[in-house]
């Protein structure tokens, strides 16, 4: 095996399969390693930008708000002020005598304009740097006008992705702790989706569909009126748990409702979270509906899975996603597709998640922390893997070593959680991975073999 | 966010809404991808490296590889001097380039790290380079912090042996792969000579094999760089992005330079040739010729669809002024022209093309954003909007076309494929504004003018 490109130093960010024990993550990157990580500022700013009605004043200069500027492909129902870029765009005189100034010039220049109830401001790292006091201008702000200013604390060099996700549940804890509920709590919130694609729609359809009330969504399509009804919930379900688990403990401690963790990605997460929901704060008649539910969307999905899956089988998967969660979801997918993962890797994994994907994958599957394009490229090839699931930087990568793409981020314009996602997921992965394009790159003029186009006929449910 | 934008204009100083613009690293990074066998790397948090990998990929849908020093609370503290040396050692471990082209950010800036002494201090493999540029992202745009790469590495590599090369360094501009194929196309009809610097062809639209070359072949050469100092002229395109890396050459080396706008439009082909025969007195080729005709028919063909009608145009400001160049060549007008870069140059040099054509009033703004864009186009409609992807939401919201050109182009496929520079730039940019002004017409046009022959 030819591990030339792995440097000693990430030696322990990678183990093979359930043969070791152990691995190491949670931790900051080499210098030096092209690591596919983003920053505090915007594991903060993902967190948050689903907020619909919310202004989200970028305080720093002009990179950081153009970088985020509608790439989140979270939808709305409501309002679309989330979808504008707002920034002090700092420059050198700022930066030598202070943005505070210019900061709160910004909110001012915000209010002549528009009637906002609620600004985020991030903190990058030259408000980190110069010392701007960014939580004393939103302050001011807030006793002026009687709204919500929320700072961020979102400094890119102050921790990893993960930490700028504390940020954001920090501020929105910051955002709802004020409205204590009046009489009894009931229904749930849903924690951890960002309604990419509708997705939050699909959870709170099923929910509907189950009788469960749905209080307030974080942060998918959530609004100020509707992000601040939280505290009234009876529990949490949490879906991401990467970015909210710690939202989830605080509510918890702080407001005393309990949470449990779901996934929406796959048939059996999917089915199994309905049902876990409906245990945990519905009737037994809800129960049965969940259960009902369940049996009959697996029904509908059933021939239409069978009439992928000779398509797909025995088909190899590397999977490289931002948390732990979505691998584990994933992994079972392609399991249920006959489909065998060979390389699982997360940005911002957990030990636990670690050793759940550990359980779930054979004895010489990859799986990489924080793992960079060499080591990515170097295992793909090694285990010839057929698929990579991932993100926008890993797309061109796969595609460039001959390797089929499903895009399981921000980019993706299909809904990928829920029974409807299953559908669309499998015909993704079928259409990158029977695409006519492979056979035109594997052979050349005249000896094109065709043959893959029966492939390619969708086949709906 | 269609309706967020009030007519009513008010003045804004603090707030910035909607940019035209983004921050000197990522240009830093694009300039030193069209260097040959080059590593990126950003001294700073790895959050900015990650935006800008992502925002070059969305744009070339290509990979688009760069390192990172990876700053932490303490490097912030202590200076990112240790960051830098691990950094280098593991970028050539394990990515193996010929150099590193070492850029700044705010953070770095801001904390005082002296790069340039730093990377002295560093033990560098032999025959390996680093090279490094200030690109503080709270000073001018992507542009400013492309231009300070190229002098980066003007300052560091090229040399004067006082024996001249005879050929000619071209400075394209901050373009596309496809832009600089035609501008070394031309040259190449033109027979001379010439080093491209920086050439992102053949690295960030590199064909596709089934392998993964991290190092395309494509990119302008050490050597080449080197070479730029005995070179007998040099071609600067774009005034605000070429004019300091040759300024920088002259300085250093004494290469005496013509600094012409790109060659987009008519006249700004025209000026690319004529600065590419004048050294040796080279008669312009028949193709070259062939292909000004051909753009002329075209123009005349189509123009009654054109004539008259008003575009807005936004950009980088090179490009910008380019593509304001060709709409007045085409007779329409040039309403609404911004730039998100800082700098009354910009303002000025449109002033001068508005100025040439005895166009009529236009607003013209450096250091603008598509807000005010926006609002000015609500006060003062177009028929036409050119600029970049992020005039979609306007387009939309104002029911006017949206003709795709310059940096970045992040919703359609193939298009840095294609060129909008030279006389077949032209003619494309002539066929996509007529097909977009011909296609909403056909959209919306009542039935009986519903017409086949047009």
């Amino acid at each position: 095996m030819n591990n030339s490109v792995i440097l000693d130093e990430r030696k322990d960010f990678i183990r093979f399969g359930n043969g070791q024990n152990g691995i190491s993550c949670d931790r900051d990157s080499l210098s030096g390693t092209v690591s596919q990580r983003a920053c505090v500022y915007c594991g903060a700013r993902v967190v948050l930008n689903p907020i619909t009605d919310a202004f989200h004043i970028v305080h720093g200069p002009i990179g950081c708000a153009s970088y985020t500027w509608d790439i989140r492909g979270s939808l709305t129902s409501g309002s679309d002020v989330y979808r504008n870029s707002f920034s002090t765009d700092l420059s050198e005189k700022d930066v030598v005598f202070g943005g505070e100034k210019k900061l709160a010039a910004a909110i001012d220049e915000l209010m002549q304009k528009h009637s906002p109830r609620l600004i985020f401001v991030y903190a990058t790292c030259i408000a980190g740097v110069i010392g701007d006091d960014v939580q004393a201008v939103c302050r001011d702000a807030e006793r002026r006008y009687g709204i919500r200013v929320i700072p961020v604390q979102s400094p890119g060099f102050s921790g990893n992705k993960s930490y700028g996700y504390k940020m954001a549940c920090n501020a929105i804890m910051e955002l709802i702790s004020p409205h204590k509920p009046t009489g009894e709590k009931r229904g749930i919130n849903i924690l951890g989706d960002f309604n990419l694609a509708g997705e939050m729609w699909i959870i709170q359809n099923y929910m509907k569909e189950i009788g469960i009330e749905v209080r307030a969504t974080i942060t998918g399509d959530a609004s100020y009126e509707s992000i601040i009804k939280a505290p009234g919930a009876a529990l949490n379900i949490v879906q991401c748990a990467g970015s909210m688990t710690y939202l989830a403990n605080r509510m918890e401690q702080e407001m005393g409702i309990p949470f449990i963790k779901v996934s929406f990605f796959g048939v059996e997460d999917t089915s199994a979270s309905l049902i876990r929901i409906a245990e945990a704060v519905g009737t037994p008649e809800n129960i049965a509906r969940a259960r009902a539910f369940a049996k009959r969307e697996e029904q509908r999905l059933k021939g239409f899975l069978d009439a992928y899956k000779p398509r797909l089988e025995g088909k190899k998967a590397a999977i490289y996603v931002g948390g732990g969660f979505k691998a584990i979801s994933l992994i079972r997918q392609f399991n249920a597709l006959g489909m065998k993962t060979v390389v699982v890797g997360t940005q911002t994994g957990k030990p636990e998640d670690y050793e759940m994907i550990a359980q779930l994958v054979s004895s010489d599957t990859v799986i990489l922390d924080d793992a960079n394009p060499a080591e990515l490229e170097t295992f793909m090839k090694q285990t010839g893997a057929d698929i990579l699931v991932g993100g926008v930087k890993e797309r061109p990568l796969a595609y460039k070593l001959g390797i089929a793409f499903c895009d399981h981020n921000h980019e993706r314009k299909h809904a990928l959680a829920g029974y409807d996602g299953v559908i669309n997921f499998t015909q993704e992965i079928n259409r990158s991975m029977n695409s006519p394009v492979w056979q035109m790159l594997h052979s050349s003029l005249p000896d094109i073999e065709y043959g893959a186009l029966q492939t390619c006929e969708e086949v709906s449910v | 966010m269609l309706n967020l934008t009030p007519k009513k204009i008010s003045e804004r100083s603090a707030l910035r809404i909607n940019p035209c613009k983004t921050c000197q690293p990522v240009g830093a990074l694009y300039c030193a991808l069209g260097v040959h066998k080059c590593m990126p790397h950003s001294h700073g948090s790895q959050g900015c490296v990650s935006y800008h990998r992502t925002f070059l990929s969305r744009h070339f849908k290509e990979p688009a590889i760069a390192s990172t020093s990876s700053f932490t609370e303490g490097a912030s503290v202590f200076g990112g001097g240790s960051n830098l040396r691990t950094g280098i050692k593991n970028v050539f471990e394990i990515y193996n380039p010929d150099i590193i082209a070492v850029h700044t950010t705010c953070l770095s800036e801001t904390i005082g790290d002296d790069v340039g002494s730093y990377i002295l201090d560093i033990e560098v493999p032999d025959n390996k380079l680093v090279v490094h540029a200030n690109t503080p992202s709270y000073v001018g745009s992507h542009i400013t912090g492309f231009s300070n790469m190229m002098c980066g590495f003007i300052n560091y590599l090229s040399r004067a042996t006082g024996k001249k090369n005879g050929k000619t360094g071209i400075f394209p501009g901050f373009l596309n792969p496809a832009d600089i194929r035609e501008m070394k196309r031309i040259a190449e009809l033109m027979d001379v000579p010439f080093i491209m610097f920086p050439d992102q062809s053949g690295v960030m639209d590199a064909p596709m094999t089934g392998r993964y070359e991290m190092y395309p072949e494509g990119g302008t050469t050490i050597d080449e760089i080197t070479a730029l100092g005995d070179c007998s002229n040099v071609i600067a395109c774009g005034q605000l992005t070429s004019g300091e890396p040759a300024n920088v050459l002259q300085r250093k080396c004494k290469v005496e330079y013509d600094l012409i706008p790109l060659p987009i439009g008519i006249e700004g082909t025209d000026k690319y040739i004529m600065a590419l025969s004048a050294m040796e007195q080279k008669q312009i080729p028949k193709a070259l010729e062939v292909e000004r005709g051909q753009l002329i028919d075209v123009m005349l063909d189509a123009h009654f669809y054109y004539h008259g009608k008003k575009a807005a145009i936004f950009g980088d400001p090179d490009t910008v002024l380019g593509l304001m160049q060709l709409v007045l060549e085409m007779g329409m007008i040039p309403k609404h022209v911004i730039t998100g870069t800082p700098g009354e140059a910009f303002e000025r040099a449109a002033g001068a093309i508005l100025a040439k054509f005895e166009a009529p009033d236009c607003t013209i703004k450096a250091n603008s954003d598509l807000f005010e864009l926006h609002q000015w186009i609500k006060n003062e409609p177009v028929d036409l909007l050119i600029g970049t992807s992020y005039g979609k939401q306007i387009a939309k919201a104002e029911n006017i076309p949206l003709v795709r050109a310059g940096f970045p182009i992040l919703d359609r496929y193939a298009h840095s494929y294609f060129p909008i520079t030279g006389y077949k730039g032209a003619l494309r940019l002539v066929e996509q504004i007529t097909n977009a002004l011909l296609d909403q017409f056909d959209r919306e046009c009542a039935d009986e003018d519903t017409d086949v022959v047009l």
